[in-house]
C-alpha cells in the first residue's frame, strides 16, 4: 500500500484545438480533504472528469487504492469507490429522496419494489448526515443543500472511498455551507477522502487539509493549508501578485447629487425598501441568499410587478409598466444568472451586444449590419474584451468576457444607473479584478452603480456604501468605517447594531 | 490596422461559410435526387412535371414558412392545416350565400387572424404550452370547418369570378401564379427575418426567452404577433386552395403540419428555438415535394411517399447531429440536451 489513496501521474488530456491538461499530478491521502484550485480553464474539472470516468486521459495513469485504474464511464468509477457530486446536481426531481439514493439498485421483493425496506434504508443513510427531511420527500420540494446531501448520501451508500465535490457551495447560503462542512468533517472521520474543488479561499482554509493548484492546464504546487496563506494560493493560481485586490474608492461623491431614489418599494417578498443612490457612487447590496436583494432590483426596474412604492430618477417620479420603460429612462439590470437569463448562448457576440438596442442599429424598421458591427467593435475595444471575432457565438467566450459583453450591451444605451447582480459569479480571479475596475470606471464616468453580491469581500471591496437586507427588509445602511464583515453579517442575520453603529 | 489573420478570424471565408450552411447541403441533396430521377426517367425534367412540382410546393410551402417562424420563436404551431381548412370553408360558404368573393375572403382572413390571436394570447398572457394550445386550435378550427360543411365538401364551381380563380390557376410569365405567390411571400419573409429589427426579436425570444425579457424586449407582444402572422399565412393557403380547386373541403391540408415541421427542420431550423431561416425551409419543402414527384416518375407506389419522407427527416437530423457533434451546436444537442464534455 502506498501512502496515497489516489495518485494521478503525468496526466495529459488533449481536446480538439487545446491541451486541457499537460502532465499534471495529484496525490490524495486516505481520509484527507484535498482542495483543487485554479482559475476557470485551469483544468480542474477536466481532471475530475477523468478520475470520475467521464472521459479517458490522452496520457498518464491513475493509481487508486493501490491498483492502476482506467474507468471507462462514471458507473465503473463508482464501482471502484469514486463518488462524484457535480456542480449541477443530477437528481430526478419528481422522485423521492430514497428513490434517488438507491436509483438503479432499489430493494426488491420478488419483482416488485420493496418500498418498506427502501424507506428504512434511505432514512438510515440520511440519518448519518442529520438530514432534517424524510426519505419520502420529493426532491423538487427540497432546497439545493438538501439535494446536495442526497447526492452525497448516494455516493456514500455506494461505499465510496473518494468523494469528489465540484464547487459544492456555489449555490448554498452561509448556513447551508456550514452544514455541508459538518458533513464533510464527518465523512473524513469515517476515513473517506474528499477532493474539494472551489474558488473560495475561506472555505479551503476552513475545511481542507492540503491544496493543489493548477494553472493553465499545468500542475503548479501542493501545499499544506496550515502552512500557507490565501495570498500564496492566489499567487500560484495566477502566477503574479494581485496586490491590492480592489480598486480605490471614490473620494469625491457629491452627497446631494442623488441620481436614484427609491421610496417604500414593496413587492412579493420585500417590503418598504427605501434608499438613495448618488451619482458616481457604487452602492453595494449585501444579505443572505433569499433576503430579497435581486427581487428589489427587479421590482424597481419593473421586471417583476411591485405592489407599492415610488422610484425617482434624477428627481422626477417614474412609473414603469414594462422593463423597457426603465431601460428607456436609463436604468439597466444585469442578471445574476448569466447563462439562463443574460446570454443568447447560440447567437453571435455581435447579436448579443445589440439585443437591447436594436433601434440604435437600425434605420426605420431595417437593421443595419454595419452599425451593428460598429456597436460591437466599439465596446469590444473600450472594454478590452478578448475574443476571436464578433461573429463567433458568445458561448465561445470565458465568463469574464461574456460579462463584459453584457456590460457593453447596456453601455450602448448610455444608462444613468447600472445594476449588476452578482457581477463576478463564475468568473475567475484575474477577470474578477477587471470587472471590479470596470465598475469603478463606470461610477467615475458619472453613473450610479448598484452591485448586489453574496461575496462579502467583494461587496466590501467595491462599494462606497452598503445596504444590507434581511428577509425582505432593508436592515441597515453602512458607510465608511462601519463597513465591516461583522456589521454586515449582524444586519444580514437580523441582529441590531448598537446606536453608534447604525446610521440611516 | 487589423492584420490579415485577425480579419479572417472575424469573418470566416465566404466559401467555407457557404458550405458550412445547412442550406447548401439540402441544395446538394436536391440536385442528387433530381439527377437520379432524370437518369431513371428523363420525363422528370419535362416542363409539365416541373410546373406540377412548383404548384404542389406552394400550399405546404406557405404553411412551412409559418412553422419556421413558430419554431424559431421556440414554439410550435399545429393548427396551420386546420386554420387553412376553416378559412377555405368560411370563404366558400359565404360565396355560396351570395357574398362578394373578396368580402368573403376578407371575412375568412379575419377569422383566421382571430385564431392566431387566440393562440398567441393563450401562449403568452395565459402561459400555456404552445403544443397544447395549437393542438386544441387544430381541432377547434377543423371542427368549425366540419360544422359549417356538415362534413361534405362545398362545391363553389360557377360562383367564383375568373379574377379570383386567376390567383391559383393563372400564370405570370409562364410561372404558375400559385408558385409565384409562394415565391414572393418567401422573399418577403426572407428579407424580414434577415433584416428587420421586429423579426430579429423572434430569434432573441427563441434563443433565450428570459434574456430577451431582460433585454427589454416585449416578449408577449412578439409571441402574439408571430402566431397572428402564422394564422394569416394559413388563411392565405385556405383562400388559394379555394381558388385552385373550386371546392371548400374541411379535409384541406390535413396532416400538413407534419410536412411543414419536416420542411423547416430539414432546412436547419431548430426545434428549440433561436436558429433557422426561410431559405432552408424553402429548400426543405422543395426536397420533400421533389422526392414525392421523383417516386411517381420512377414508377414507385405512392404508398412509399410517407416512408421516404420519414427517412429523409431522420437522415437529415442524423447528419446534422454527426457533423456538429463536436461543436455542441447541433439540433439534437439542443433538443435532447446531450452535452459535450465541458472543460472547467
Amino acid at each position: 500500500m502506498s501512502e496515497y489513496l489516489l495518485e494521478a501521474r503525468g496526466i495529459t488530456k488533449l481536446f480538439p484545438g487545446t491541451r486541457a491538461l499537460d502532465q499534471v499530478q495529484l496525490q490524495v491521502k486516505p481520509g484527507e480533504v484535498h482542495a483543487l484550485c485554479g482559475e476557470n480553464g485551469a483544468g480542474k474539472s477536466t481532471l475530475m472528469n477523468i478520475i470520475g470516468g467521464v472521459f479517458p486521459p490522452t496520457e498518464g495513469e491513475i493509481i487508486f487504492d493501490g491498483k492502476k485504474i482506467a474507468p471507462r464511464n462514471p458507473k465503473e468509477a463508482q464501482d471502484l469507490g469514486i463518488g462524484f457530486v457535480h456542480q449541477e446536481l443530477s437528481l430526478c426531481p419528481h422522485l423521492t429522496a430514497a428513490e434517488n439514493i438507491f436509483i438503479g439498485r432499489l430493494p426488491r421483493k420478488g419483482s416488485m419494489i420493496d418500498f418498506k425496506r427502501l424507506w428504512e434504508e434511505a432514512d438510515r443513510v440520511l440519518g448519518q448526515f442529520n438530514a432534517n427531511f424524510a426519505s419520502t420527500a420529493v426532491v423538487s420540494d427540497l432546497t439545493v443543500s438538501e439535494r446536495q446531501i442526497i447526492e452525497i448520501a448516494k455516493s456514500v451508500s455506494l461505499n465510496c472511498k473518494l468523494l469528489i465535490l465540484d464547487e459544492p457551495t456555489s449555490s448554498l447560503t452561509e448556513k447551508e455551507t456550514t452544514r455541508l462542512f459538518q458533513v464533510i468533517r464527518e465523512l473524513k472521520e469515517k476515513g473517506i477522502s474528499i477532493l474539494y474543488i472551489s474558488h473560495r479561499m475561506a472555505e479551503i482554509f476552513e475545511v481542507c487539509d492540503r491544496v493543489t493548484v493548477f494553472k493553465d492546464g499545468t500542475y503548479v504546487t501542493t501545499m499544506e493549508t496550515s502552512e500557507c496563506t490565501a495570498d500564496d494560493i492566489i499567487k500560484s493560481m495566477v502566477g503574479r501578485e494581485l496586490g491590492n485586490m480592489y480598486p480605490p474608492k471614490s473620494s469625491h461623491i457629491d452627497q446631494d447629487d442623488i441620481i436614484l431614489k427609491v421610496e417604500h418599494l414593496t413587492g412579493e417578498i420585500f417590503k418598504n425598501v427605501s434608499f438613495t443612490l448618488r451619482r458616481g457612487e457604487i452602492l453595494g447590496f449585501a444579505g443572505l441568499v433569499g433576503a430579497g436583494r435581486s427581487e428589489v432590483m427587479r421590482g424597481l426596474c419593473a421586471i417583476d410587478p411591485t405592489s407599492g412604492g415610488q422610484v425617482f430618477l434624477e428627481g422626477s417620479a417614474c412609473s414603469f409598466h414594462h422593463y423597457r420603460d426603465a431601460v428607456n429612462a436609463g436604468i439597466c439590470y444585469l442578471t445574476e444568472d448569466r447563462k439562463n437569463q443574460g446570454l443568447f448562448l447560440g447567437m453571435s457576440i455581435k447579436n448579443n451586444m445589440s439585443s437591447a438596442n436594436l433601434k440604435g442599429v437600425s434605420h426605420g424598421i431595417w437593421l443595419d449590419d454595419g452599425m451593428e458591427k460598429d456597436l460591437a467593435n466599439q465596446y469590444v475595444e473600450q472594454l478590452a474584451i478578448k475574443l476571436p471575432g464578433i461573429e463567433y457565438p458568445i458561448s465561445s467566450l470565458s465568463g469574464g468576457n461574456q460579462q463584459k459583453c453584457l456590460v457593453g450591451k447596456w453601455l450602448s444605451l448610455h444608462p444613468k444607473v447600472i445594476i449588476m447582480d452578482e457581477p463576478t459569479r463564475g468568473i475567475d480571479v484575474g477577470a474578477k479584478r477587471e470587472i471590479h475596475n470596470l465598475l469603478r470606471n463606470l461610477a467615475e464616468s458619472g453613473m450610479g452603480v448598484i452591485v448586489v453580491s453574496s461575496e462579502l469581500p467583494e461587496v466590501i471591496g467595491v462599494s462606497d456604501r452598503i445596504a444590507v437586507m434581511h428577509e425582505g427588509d432593508l436592515a441597515g445602511m453602512l458607510e465608511g468605517e462601519d463597513i465591516t464583515e461583522e456589521n454586515i453579517m449582524k444586519l444580514a442575520s437580523g441582529e441590531q447594531l448598537g446606536v453608534k453603529e447604525l446610521r440611516e | 490596422m487589423k492584420t490579415k489573420q485577425e480579419k479572417s478570424r472575424a469573418n470566416p471565408g465566404i466559401l467555407r461559410r457557404l458550405f458550412a450552411q445547412r442550406e447548401m447541403s439540402v441544395f446538394l441533396i436536391i440536385l442528387l435526387v433530381v439527377a437520379i430521377a432524370v437518369v431513371v426517367n428523363p420525363k422528370f425534367m419535362q416542363l409539365s412535371n416541373i410546373k406540377s412540382i412548383a404548384i404542389s410546393v406552394a400550399a405546404d410551402g406557405l404553411l412551412s414558412i409559418g412553422l419556421t417562424l413558430a419554431l424559431i420563436l421556440g414554439g410550435i404551431e399545429l393548427s396551420v392545416g386546420g386554420v387553412a381548412a376553416m378559412t377555405c370553408v368560411i370563404a366558400g360558404d359565404l360565396a355560396l350565400k351570395g357574398v362578394n368573393i373578396w368580402l368573403a375572403c376578407l371575412a375568412a382572413i379575419v377569422a383566421g387572424g382571430l385564431c392566431g390571436l387566440f393562440n398567441g394570447v393563450m401562449v403568452s398572457k395565459v402561459g400555456l404550452p404552445p403544443f397544447i394550445v395549437t393542438l386544441s386550435m387544430m381541432n377547434l378550427s377543423r371542427g368549425v370547418a366540419f360544422i359549417i360543411t356538415t362534413g361534405s365538401p362545398l362545391s363553389v364551381s360557377g360562383t367564383l369570378p375568373d379574377s379570383f380563380r386567376f390567383l391559383a390557376t393563372g400564370s405570370v410569365l409562364g410561372i404558375p401564379m400559385l408558385f409565384f405567390i409562394f415565391f414572393v411571400v418567401t422573399v418577403i419573409f426572407y428579407i424580414l427575418m434577415k433584416k428587420s429589427n421586429a423579426c430579429r426579436n423572434i430569434y432573441y425570444v427563441g434563443s433565450n426567452e428570459n434574456a430577451a425579457k431582460l433585454s427589454g424586449i416585449n416578449v408577449d407582444k412578439v409571441k402574439i404577433w408571430v402566431y397572428v402572422v402564422i394564422a394569416l399565412l394559413s388563411s392565405l393557403v385556405g383562400i388559394l386552395s379555394l381558388a385552385r380547386f373550386n371546392v371548400a373541403t374541411p379535409e384541406l391540408s390535413r396532416g400538413a403540419e407534419t410536412t411543414a415541421i419536416s420542411a423547416a427542420v430539414i432546412g436547419g431550423t431548430s426545434m428549440t428555438g433561436g436558429v433557422g431561416g426561410i431559405i432552408g425551409t424553402f429548400l426543405g419543402i422543395f426536397l420533400l415535394k421533389i422526392v414525392d414527384s421523383a417516386l411517381v416518375m420512377m414508377d414507385i407506389s405512392v404508398y412509399w411517399q410517407d416512408f421516404v419522407q420519414g427517412a429523409i427527416l431522420v437522415i437529415a437530423v442524423t447528419i446534422d447531429y454527426m457533423s456538429h457533434r463536436n461543436s455542441g451546436n447541433s439540433f439534437l444537442h439542443r433538443v435532447v440536451g446531450i452535452k459535450r464534455p465541458i472543460r472547467s
